[in-house]
């Protein structure tokens, strides 16, 4: 129950005042700006995009800044910007193959199409805190390479030729359900759990996709591909004479491959699950893609046995915005609520203790 | 049905808007000064911020799906000689939109398109592409040669 409280704002004007000097830290060190943000801590900056929904470097700076680095604070400040915003509509869906790397690898074939270009990766590093950064050094230039190379072509048109691989399958007529405008029903559409798990905790999926391998839902992924890069944004303007490049946009594509024992409707091949984020967050898109596997379950005519493959379970949880909302209303006042069940507690411990009195008296006598 | 010209048109907006919204804002800033023109104008609509809702494909090629939103600013203009000019880019840099709606009302003109075809967009284009092809032989240079470990046993 909420019980209206008033008072405390003194208080709370002077812990907001507090919060505001621990946050500018010790003034005698200069302060972040959000270029430094956006441009030194860009993974941060990525994530808070991603999972705020919101496809804007600056403000994601802004954010990260204001919440002191709690990032799924962050994101909650980007999603509640979001809300003051009004719609202009739906972009023309990025087309992927056409992105502009700056990195793409390949877990299942070794020399495909276009190669294997590891961009700037933390793989292979050997992990050890480099105490040159923390003096602060002028990187090396990179190298550059002006090799012409075949276009970088789609793992899953690869496995296609063969028809070992189910396709993309058929764009329906139907507009599918859009969470940020109508409120989820399940069972839902692949597409609506697509638009919940691409804004879905990067931790969380992390944790489910990691189950999946352990054992609960196994379905043997490979990385078919993980591409990174920019994509052209195309949006639908009559004033413009129609569809018009607006800019691009990074993100990080994960084609997953799995094995399949086949049903009886189609024979064995590989499936594939699927992920598309904000950014370069390549974590972020190989758990959503293992979970988006996972979640097809049903469809694939799989048995539901593990967390992993529960929709209900995945998407209602999967939000953080919503599940730190409902975890940290906790701390807010519950004085009535509490008083109340101090008052049934009590009364309770009394009825007990009436109950067993006699009991005890009875032993006694005997 | 638009006849030829008006696809022209259309068409030169379109490459218009794709070559400003792709430009790196400094260059973009930097150019439009250098070009000296600064015509008078009225804002029509806006500038104004909002969302668009970014689609995907399942797959990269199915079913589409809305897989976040990117802030947009889109705004029209009209010059003292009537003429109309209209923008929209990502982001939420309303100067920038607004020179870019200047711009498009200047190019109906012929005149006026020659000079910001040849001394604007040009050197844009070209700045794009020699960013776009540094990230990329920057991405090339990563690019893994395999080599086999011949084992002996020969």
């Amino acid at each position: 129950m909420y019980v209206a409280v008033k008072g405390g704002e003194k208080a709370i004007e002077n812990a907001h005042r507090l919060l505001a000097d621990r946050r500018r830290g010790d003034q005698s060190i200069p302060e972040l700006t959000l270029d430094q943000i956006s441009g030194q801590l860009a993974l941060a900056v990525d994530r808070v995009m991603s999972e705020g929904s919101l496809y804007d470097r600056e403000l994601a700076a802004l954010a990260i800044k204001q919440a002191r680095g709690d990032l799924i604070e962050a994101i909650f400040l980007v999603r509640a910007y979001r809300t003051t915003l009004p719609r202009f509509g739906y972009s023309e869906p990025v087309d992927t193959s056409e992105m502009k790397l700056e990195r793409r690898i390949s877990a299942t074939y070794k020399d495909l199409p276009g190669g294997q270009m590891l961009g700037p990766t933390f793989d292979y590093t050997h992990r050890l805190l480099d105490p040159g950064l923390a003096m602060g050094t002028v990187p090396q230039e990179p190298e550059q390479s002006h090799e012409t190379t075949v276009k970088a072509m789609r793992v899953s048109d690869i496995l296609a030729q063969e028809g070992l691989i189910e396709s993309d399958g058929e764009a329906s007529s139907r507009e599918p359900a859009d969470i940020t405008r109508t409120p989820m029903e399940f069972p839902l559409e692949r597409e609506t759990r697509l638009q919940a798990l691409s804004r879905g905790d990067e931790g969380f999926l992390l944790a489910l996709g990691y189950s999946t391998q352990r054992g609960y839902a196994r379905n043997h992924p490979f990385v078919g591909e993980v591409r990174i890069g920019e994509v052209e944004v195309s949006f639908h303007a009559p004033e413009l004479g129609g569809s018009v490049i607006i800019g691009r946009v990074q993100v990080t594509e994960c084609q997953m491959v799995n094995q399949f024992k086949g049903s009886a409707k189609a024979p064995p091949q590989f499936t594939r699950g699927y992920g598309l984020v904000f950014g370069q967050s390549e974590r972020k898109a190989m758990s959503m893609a293992l979970c988006d596997r996972a979640l097809r379950a049903g469809e694939l005519g799989e048995d539901r046995v593990a967390p992993a493959q529960d929709e209900e379970f995945v998407i209602s949880h999967s939000d953080n915005v919503q599940a730190t909302g409902f975890v940290e209303h906790l701390k807010l006042p519950h004085y009535v609520d509490f008083q109340a069940e101090l008052g049934l507690v009590r009364k309770m411990r009394a009825d007990h203790t009436a109950s067993s009195q006699p009991n005890t008296d009875l032993e006694a006598a005997e | 049905m638009m006849d030829t010209a008006e696809n022209q048109i259309a068409e030169d907006r379109r490459t218009r808007m794709a070559l400003l919204s792709q430009a790196s804002p400094k260059v973009f800033a930097k150019q439009w000064q250098q070009l000296g023109i600064d015509p008078e104008f009225e804002i029509l609509r806006g500038p104004e911020t909002g969302l668009v809702s970014l689609k995907g494909r399942i797959g990269g090629g199915g079913a589409p799906f809305p897989f976040g939103d990117a802030t947009a600013t889109r705004v029209s203009v009209r010059l003292v000689d009537n003429r109309v000019g209209h923008a929209m880019m990502l982001g939420r840099d309303t100067n920038r939109v607004t020179i870019a709606a200047v711009i498009d009302a200047l190019c109906q003109n012929a005149d006026d398109r020659k000079k910001i075809d040849s001394e604007l967009l040009a050197p844009l284009e070209a700045s794009i592409l020699e960013r776009d092809a540094t990230r990329s032989a920057q991405t090339a240079a990563t690019r893994v040669d395999f080599f086999t470990m011949v084992r002996g046993e020969d």
